[in-house]
């Protein structure tokens, strides 16, 4: 535990030193949360409700989404395991008397942290500030959104984990990203609230990983109904599903992996 | 090194096949290429031994196999009693490992973060790793970049702080993979001394593959070679020099350039001006008193075969297997 502490502190540290790279980010998810919710606020200025989303709610859909997209990393990045698996210093990481999997969590929870604080609340700040947003109902609200949140950076290191190691298999994983990386944030619901697919569409959306980390934390801030068992409960239930069940093919192919395949790299 | 210490390494008829696939896509055909074969090694308690080969040899093959990240496709292996392969993570904290191509160091971590870093992987206790780092930063002179950030440190810092980062709990078997690569002689030096030190000292038994047979001269008691995947030598220095027939050389500097030599037990093989190289096929003694008798000498000096053309040799199979 001591050590996974450690790690942990060193990824939130390292992000700590990209001090250019954070304000930058910042920008470009206010930026693209504007043009997003004027792009909204100008569709539902032609239809005021479409499947239960109202202006409002849609405007802050699009801000839960920009200010997510550092700790859920669904356009990137990967984690740094993927180059030490193609380049073959996955070796190193093999030889050390800790686990692969939790030493990347710890490492990743580490970069996410630094991302909540750093890049989720002043880009939602941006979104409070410009906008007419609509917030969650008392202090347990907000504590069901900031465990949401939490768990989105679960399921988002346990995804790009699987990712990752799709390398021994692969030899390179940039085919992986290409696909993850185009179809994740559709599916997640960052380019569009899930509630303007048809419905069906959306709902089957709904349920997969991708799902859980930009859609389902949004709906949990809203106090939607859709979410599954129309309850925040149910949302943040489904999100644990999905952190459970990666988190555990993740161990599964670790073990495949490094009995299976070869490490490579002299 | 008694007889009722358990060996540190035991493998029988290790072997590792690959599986490959050749040929255009949709008619890949598949290939079974073997990189390590029936490798039987046993290596005990306080060892020096060096694993040479060519590059493809099976070297790291069996390397990977020893530490665990390879799993082996025949034969049984222990390492200080452990299956690697399946204990891996527990063998991980018995042994200590360094990698001359790669680093175990945190590139954005000042040195002492990133051993500090590595205390908690191996559990050590504060007090413990302070009076170790300590003494590696004596012996190893780490003072002044203790401080550096890994990215800033030359090739030999670094180097020296990968050997500390394995060394830091204590390992009994310490797996050196090239581990003066692209040093300086300086460098060099330094950590072959260091080596001979810790193992002297402490008993660490040192396992090390390498290319670098200053390394071999200076370090090996014990010198393994493996070719296309089988062990071709397995013995002392002196053996490996005598199972090569490596002549010796006489080189003669004459007082003046003269036509090549002839002696009996000796051919000229090389003239340069005055100063000849003759290869001997007998006594030397005799031979240098022949050449004195008939020649006029300044300078004479017998070269003994170095190990790297022994090593060639070998490599080129020129010696048969000596069982």
């Amino acid at each position: 535990m001591r050590v996974h502490r450690a790690v942990f502190a060193r990824g939130l540290r390292r992000y700590s030193t990209y001090r250019a790279a954070t304000v930058a980010h910042v920008l470009t998810n206010a930026v693209f949360g504007v043009i997003n919710a004027t792009v909204l606020l100008a569709l539902f200025a032609a239809r005021p409700e479409i499947n239960g989303y109202d202006a409002r709610d849609a405007v802050t859909q699009v801000f839960v989404a920009q200010a997510l997209l550092g700790v859920s990393a669904v356009m990137g990045p990967p984690l740094d395991l993927e180059d030490r698996v193609r380049n073959g210093a996955v070796a190193i990481d093999l030889l050390r008397p800790v686990s692969l999997q939790t030493w990347w969590l710890a490492d990743d929870l580490g970069r996410a942290a630094f991302q909540l604080v750093f890049r989720s609340v002043p880009t939602f700040g941006v979104g409070v500030l410009l906008f007419d947003l609509r917030y969650p109902d008392g202090l347990l609200g907000w504590a069901a959104v900031l465990v949401s949140f939490v768990l989105v950076a679960v399921v988002a290191f346990a995804l790009r984990y699987l990712y990752a190691l799709a390398g021994f298999w692969l030899t390179d994983t940039r085919g992986v990203w290409a696909a993850a990386g185009l179809l994740g944030p559709v599916a997640a619901g960052t380019l569009l609230p899930l509630a303007l697919f048809p419905t069906t569409v959306g709902d089957v959306l709904r349920l997969l990983p991708w799902a859980s980390m930009i859609q389902i934390p949004a709906e949990i801030l809203l106090g939607k109904d859709t979410l599954p068992g129309g309850s925040v409960v149910g949302g943040l239930a489904l999100q644990v599903f999905w952190a459970v069940v990666l988190l555990a093919l993740g161990a599964l192919a670790t073990s495949r992996a490094t009995r299976r395949v070869v490490v490579q790299g002299g | 090194m008694t007889a009722n210490h358990p060996p540190i390494v035991e493998a029988v008829g290790l072997g590792r096949d690959f599986v490959l696939r050749e040929g255009p896509f949709l008619r890949r055909r598949k290939r079974t290429v073997s990189a390590v074969r029936d490798v039987t090694l046993s290596v005990q308690p306080g060892e020096i031994v060096g694993y040479l080969g060519p590059n493809g040899a099976g070297k790291s093959s069996t390397m990977k196999m020893l530490t665990g990240i390879l799993t082996p496709s025949s034969g049984r292996v222990r390492v200080t009693g452990l299956e690697p392969s399946r204990e891996r993570t527990r063998l991980a904290s018995r042994i200590g490992v360094v990698f001359g191509q790669r680093t175990t160091l945190w590139w954005d971590l000042p040195l002492r973060d990133s051993l500090g870093l590595t205390r908690h992987m191996y559990r050590v206790p504060a007090a413990d790793h302070a009076r170790r780092l300590a003494e590696l930063t004596d012996l190893l002179e780490l003072g002044p970049f203790l401080a550096t950030p890994v990215r800033q440190l030359s090739l030999g810092q670094r180097m020296r702080g990968d050997l500390t980062a394995a060394l830091l709990h204590g390992p009994r078997l310490l797996v050196l993979d090239e581990p003066t690569i692209g040093l300086d002689v300086v460098s060099k030096s330094a950590i072959r001394e260091f080596l001979l030190r810790l193992n002297a000292e402490e008993g660490t038994t040192i396992l090390l593959t390498t290319h670098d047979l200053g390394d071999v001269e200076r370090l090996c008691r014990r010198v393994v070679v493996i070719d296309h995947g089988r062990l071709a030598y397995d013995g002392d220095l002196p053996g490996l020099r005598a199972s090569v027939p490596t002549p010796r050389v006489l080189v003669v500097d004459l007082a003046a350039p003269a036509p090549p030599i002839e002696v009996p037990g000796g051919r000229c093989v090389r003239v340069e001006g005055p100063r000849q190289w003759v290869e001997l096929s007998a006594n030397p003694a005799s031979v240098i008193s022949e050449v004195t008798q008939r020649h006029d000498v300044a300078d004479l000096t017998l070269r003994e075969p170095d190990i790297e053309h022994v090593v060639a040799a070998l490599y080129r199979g020129a010696v048969p297997s000596r069982d």
